[in-house]
């Protein structure tokens, strides 16, 4: 059965720009499939190690921005790529030995300064990032001579990087590293008598989400082939976190819809109305206030209850039959 | 010389600022253990409320404590309605600040516009005065003035009363201040009120330096984010120095490093948390 779904899932999303029609949702599915990258690299800290983290937007800007200035210096795609996402690996580290001086609050209070530092680095700083303007790029590469040029040819690129990305995900969740980062989480002082090292396993566990939000970084530059602070802003940040706490943390289904959620609510709503932002954070306390678990184990609580209600409700019938 | 003078006040100036943004933010996170990411919300809604006021007739310092007052009735509704709700759910509650910062912020969008909005000085404090053949700007002195004595108000009110003796008790250990017969909840509204209130006076009478526009208050939140990992949460002290250093820091890297004033002002922050975790001041890891 759970072979049947993921197969037919799979079938949907490789087939999806030949029968969706319009190359305007074939890019609003691009958009879903790097954010939920985006998401899932948040995930692995805010779900797993329970380290919620309002930084990861100015990773995320780090990647994207290194990306564009090597493009810019003439480099190659893979150079680019390459070179971006080990800039990205590096300022985590950097990240989390700062943030992982804290725990709980103080963690998030540490990411939110240091996520405003980089992106006062992208807004001020003009000589090196162009400031408010932003930068930029010319050209999608072309791996293995395929043209991304296409919204089609590059949903199916970010295709392979998103099932890359949710594979990884899965094995790391299932393996030994994966149990001690929960464990971490859920009791870092009994880990720590057991003789785990807590700190490190934190920050690989940083360095990993790190990795992947610098791979969607890289994604998202070569989406809009554009990079401007608004990608750094704390409201990018603040975005991440509602995909992964609106799906439901700690899941790995809940990333993903939670980033289709986003995608699809910020584009519906601003063809209709401008102010994305006050919607953006109604949905925020709305979850927060009413479905604190995220939509995904919400639903299926909710789920699980009506079927009881309904199960109790027809032996009952029947037994009065 | 008088370049390094005027870039002094102006510090001074910012510090006392920050001193009344941060003063409430650090009491908030020391008593409630909450980041209050709204508190940079606070003082931009307290600064356009003010202009509004000033518009329709108010004097400047009736506008400025009326503006704070309807930034802390607010900030009440907020704790009342929707923080004690989440009691315990100190992540949950950092998210609903931050999903109210951002309703603030558009909602301010939507009624003041996009463009600044200069807030004039008040007349009776344009001008600079003589002091020792130097001239200094009346009105930057009179905001230094103002945070000193908020700063004395405050250590009397925490130090000295009864009320303050409460707070500092709640600050310290929540569970055995409930113990002993204190109503640690009602403390959590009247401090979130005078936190909220100290943001939106602070905004007001920041306005005629800052004048006030669409993301002052992601521009603040950060400061006082600095100010509290720097001196420590739930210190008056502490807040009081942190917000000094950042002043001085802004200001002096804004005219030796203008590209990177953003970034120096965050070093201090980071050689004290790898140093000294908990703050300056501070008693306990934040």
């Amino acid at each position: 059965m759970k072979r049947v779904t993921l197969a037919s899932a799979l079938a949907i999303l490789a087939t999806l720009p030949l029968w969706i029609g319009s190359t305007y949702y074939v890019n609003i599915a691009t958009q879903i499939l790097f954010y939920a990258i985006f998401a899932l690299a948040v995930n692995v800290l805010a779900g797993y190690a329970g380290l919620v983290s309002l930084g990861h937007a100015g990773l995320f800007g780090i990647a994207a921005y290194a990306a564009a200035k090597l493009l810019a210096g003439g480099h190659g795609h893979a150079v680019v790529v390459g070179g971006g996402l080990a800039v990205t690996v590096a300022a985590a580290a950097a990240f989390a030995v700062l943030a992982l001086r804290g725990t709980g609050l103080g963690f998030v209070m540490i990411t939110v300064a240091l996520g405003q530092i980089v992106w006062g680095v992208a807004y001020r700083w003009i000589s090196l990032t162009n400031g408010d303007n932003g930068i930029s790029i010319a050209s999608r590469p072309r791996p293995f001579g395929l043209s991304l040029a296409s919204p089609h040819g590059f949903y199916w690129a970010t295709l392979v990087v998103f099932l890359l990305a949710a594979l990884s995900m899965a094995v790391l969740v299932a393996s030994p590293f994966g149990a001690s980062v929960r464990g971490t989480r859920d009791q870092p002082r009994r880990m720590n008598a057991l003789g785990y090292h807590v700190w490190m396993i934190r920050f690989l566990a940083f360095l990993v989400s790190g990795f992947w939000t610098g791979v969607a970084g890289v994604l998202y530059l070569y989406y809009n082939q554009f990079v401007s602070p608004q990608a750094v802003a704390l409201a990018a940040s603040a975005e991440a976190l509602l995909m992964v706490i609106a799906g439901g943390t700690g899941t790995l289904l809940g990333p993903i819809a939670g980033a289709a959620l986003v995608v699809v609510m910020k584009n519906v709503a601003s063809a209709y109305i401008e102010r994305w932002n006050f919607v953006l954070g109604a949905i925020f306390v709305a979850i927060v206030v009413f479905m604190p678990e995220g939509l995904v184990p919400g639903t299926a609580r909710l789920a699980r209850w009506a079927t009881s209600a309904w199960r109790t409700r027809v032996t009952r019938e029947a037994r009065v039959a | 010389m008088s370049v390094w003078l005027l870039l002094a006040i102006n510090s001074v100036t910012l510090g006392g600022l920050l001193f009344l943004l941060s003063a409430g933010f650090s009491l908030i996170f020391g008593l409630m253990k909450i980041p209050n990411l709204t508190h940079g919300s606070f003082f931009m809604l307290g600064a356009y409320l003010a202009t509004s006021l000033i518009a329709h007739g108010f004097g400047f310092w009736t506008a400025a404590v009326a503006a704070g007052l309807l930034v802390a009735v607010l900030g009440g509704l907020v704790e009342r309605l929707i923080l004690r709700r989440l009691a315990g759910a100190e992540l949950a509650q950092v998210l609903v600040t931050l999903g109210l910062s951002f309703m603030i912020a558009d909602v301010c969008l939507m009624v003041w516009t996009g463009d600044p909005i200069r807030v004039d000085t008040p007349p009776a404090l344009r001008g600079a005065t003589l002091v020792l053949g130097l001239g200094f700007p009346l009105y930057r002195l009179a905001v230094s003035l103002v945070a000193v004595l908020f700063a004395a108000a405050l250590w009397l009110l925490l130090d000295r009363t009864r009320l303050g003796a409460m707070i500092r008790a709640g600050v310290d250990d929540a569970a055995m201040a409930r113990v002993v017969g204190i109503r640690v909840s009602r403390l959590f509204t009247v401090v979130f009120c005078l936190g909220a209130w100290l943001a939106g006076f602070a905004g007001v009478i920041g306005g005629p330096i800052l004048s006030v526009y669409p993301g002052l208050d992601q521009e603040m939140l950060p400061l006082a984010l600095v100010v509290v990992i720097l001196g420590g949460s739930g210190s008056l002290v502490g807040s009081l120095v942190g917000s000094f250093v950042v002043g001085f820091l802004y200001n002096f890297g804004q005219a030796m490093l203008p590209e990177l004033a953003y970034v120096v002002l965050f070093l201090p922050m980071l050689l004290v948390l790898v140093v000294r975790p908990q703050g300056l001041f501070g008693r306990q890891a934040v």
